[in-house]
């Protein structure tokens, strides 16, 4: 069964310089090994290829049952050089909630 | 336990929240974060404009505000509102609030060192690019390194109310406390990687406490009332993170978690200039009704080598926008950008990057969105970068004119006016070995 990110994980995204960071952090912890397989570094790069140059890195955090996904050359240069509304990427993280997955284990 | 509260996570953040936190319940210590990566820059181009300037000048009104509660209930501050300026943040502190005794803290202003530590031998590269330096040398408006802890523990054991520093790491105005109080070593990593881990999840205020969470935000309560957090941080480095009773808001380790990630990389290595924190260590868990306890930090051997954050001017920006609306709004709008473009080009006028985005359809999802084909209405939103401030002049008188001369239906524009060129400035990052900075602290009264 499919459905979106939203159902397992929440997720706050931020900035430092031209990269953006989104921690993703499933609900229930026994969701994890689910975030885990389907919420790669591949898949997030493709997701946001129409605004982010890459590459895209991951860490795995079990312990807190969350991911953290660097996105490099996501925001136009960053800081005060971006000439985007979104400068800071304040909304990746809602962005990727969209992102349609594997619901089972 | 020592109760470390964070009031502000931003320069701009609320105003009544130091207020509150000092009035509204127990804290041992006020910590004020003001410092983002471009504030240093901001602060630089004031300082330039007026030597007594180059601070968070939203600081000495507070303290003036604040110094008979601090006063009578014993708190004590710990601030990076010094900036660039540490020295007129102090005397301006103690012109408002007499009698504080407060403390600065220096040696993080390396501007005037450039040019010193390259002919040392430190290639100051890009930390992100590994770019060479000598691509921005010139156009250096502000240059600083990132200090611990330490420094800031040493000035509260000089006896200081109040302790001013420029640029830390946001972590340190939390760690500082705990390292006087508890006598932490520097090589305590364990001890250290707790006191940091309650500053990281407090730097950045209220979105510890339900503010742009996206934990059940429909039911958080009162967030006009929201209270700011608290770090009760034992001597062994585990703590509670709470707000003040009768506050809005509220404090989950869902929330928590939200911002224990929050603009960090490797969870395993949070670098700052104290320890290598590991977050992959942590428990975090609901311990009653807005407290959440963390244990299990860890660290490893801090780094050999501090950050410095360089800001540079890179030149010019403007960004001008129309709203148009259907039918065809969509449509509409990319005609508009093209007739700008092209009116651009005809004027041979050259840019860095132009930029288009559509508020309402495209600008903040994207792709990732799914966009509908038609939309009620849309804001087209393009914006120019440059080095040549004349050219990104023209641009702003290119926007208005397709009111008249463009697709039909177009407005908002008279709200905001003309489009406003504006100072671009970069921001580099670099390395330099941790022996090239002396700290020092100098009691002011």
């Amino acid at each position: 069964m499919k459905g979106p990110l939203s159902r397992l994980a929440h997720t706050r995204s931020g900035d430092k310089g031209d990269v953006v960071n989104i921690g993703v952090i499933a609900w229930r912890a026994e969701d994890y090994p689910v975030l885990a397989r389907e919420v790669t570094a591949s898949r997030v790069f493709e997701f946001f290829r129409d605004r982010v140059a890459g590459p895209v890195e991951r860490f795995e955090a079990p312990n807190l049952a969350a991911l953290n996904f660097l996105l490099h050359g996501a925001l136009g240069g960053g800081g005060t050089v971006s000439l985007r509304m979104d400068s800071q990427g304040k909304t990746f993280g809602a962005a990727l909630l969209r992102m349609e997955i594997e619901m089972n284990e | 336990m020592i109760r470390v509260a964070n009031g502000q996570g931003f320069w701009g953040d609320w105003l009544e929240a130091p207020v509150r936190l000092v009035e509204q319940g127990p804290i041992d210590y006020l910590t004020l974060d003001y410092l983002a990566e471009v504030t240093m820059a901001v602060l630089e181009k004031q300082r330039r404009k007026n030597p007594e300037l180059g601070y968070a000048a939203d600081f000495p009104p507070l303290l003036g505000r604040l110094a008979p509660a601090l006063r009578q209930k014993r708190i004590r501050v710990v601030t990076n509102a010094g900036g660039l300026n540490p020295r007129a943040c102090a005397r301006e502190v103690l012109r408002r609030a007499p009698g504080l005794k407060v403390a600065i803290v220096h040696g993080d202003n390396v501007t005037a060192r450039i040019g010193d530590f390259l002919a040392k031998g430190y290639p100051l590269q890009n930390i992100d690019t590994g770019e060479p330096i000598s691509a921005i040398q010139a156009r250096i408006l502000s240059a600083n390194a990132y200090l611990g802890a330490f420094p800031l523990a040493d000035a509260l054991a000089a006896g200081a109310d109040v302790v001013i520093s420029g640029r830390c790491a946001d972590s340190a105005l939390a760690l500082a406390p705990c390292v006087h109080e508890y006598g932490w070593r520097p090589d305590d990593w364990d001890l250290l990687a707790g006191g940091v881990t309650a500053g990281h999840i407090i730097e950045c205020g209220t979105q510890t406490t339900g503010g742009n969470s996206q934990v059940d935000w429909q039911n958080v309560g009162d967030l006009d009332e929201i209270g700011y957090p608290i770090a009760e941080i034992h001597a062994d480095g585990t703590f509670v993170i709470t707000k003040h009773a009768g506050t809005g808001g509220r404090v989950t380790a869902d929330i928590v978690k939200e911002q224990l990630l929050y603009e960090i990389g490797d969870p395993h290595r949070y670098l700052t200039p104290d320890v290598a924190a590991d977050f992959t260590t942590l428990h975090v868990a609901d311990e009653g009704a807005d407290r959440v306890r963390i244990q299990g930090a860890t660290g490893k051997e801090r780094p050999a080598c501090l950050k410095l954050t360089i800001n540079y001017d890179a030149g010019w920006k403007a960004t001008g926008s129309l709203v148009y609306t259907a039918p065809d709004a969509i449509a509409k709008a990319q005609a508009a950008d093209r007739i700008v473009r092209r009116r651009l080009d005809k004027l041979g006028l050259r840019f860095d990057e132009i930029y288009t985005e559509y508020l309402g359809w495209n600008a903040c999802h994207g792709q990732a969105a799914q966009p509908q084909s038609e939309v009620p209405e849309v804001q087209v939103r393009i914006g120019v970068r440059g080095q040549d401030r004349s050219a990104v002049d023209r641009f702003t008188r290119e926007v208005a004119p397709l009111v008249l001369s463009g697709p039909p239906g177009a407005t908002g524009y008279g709200g905001e006016g003309r489009p406003k060129v504006r100072e671009v400035v970069g921001n580099w990052g670099a390395l330099l070995p941790r022996e090239e900075i002396q700290t020092s602290v100098e009691v002011v009264a």
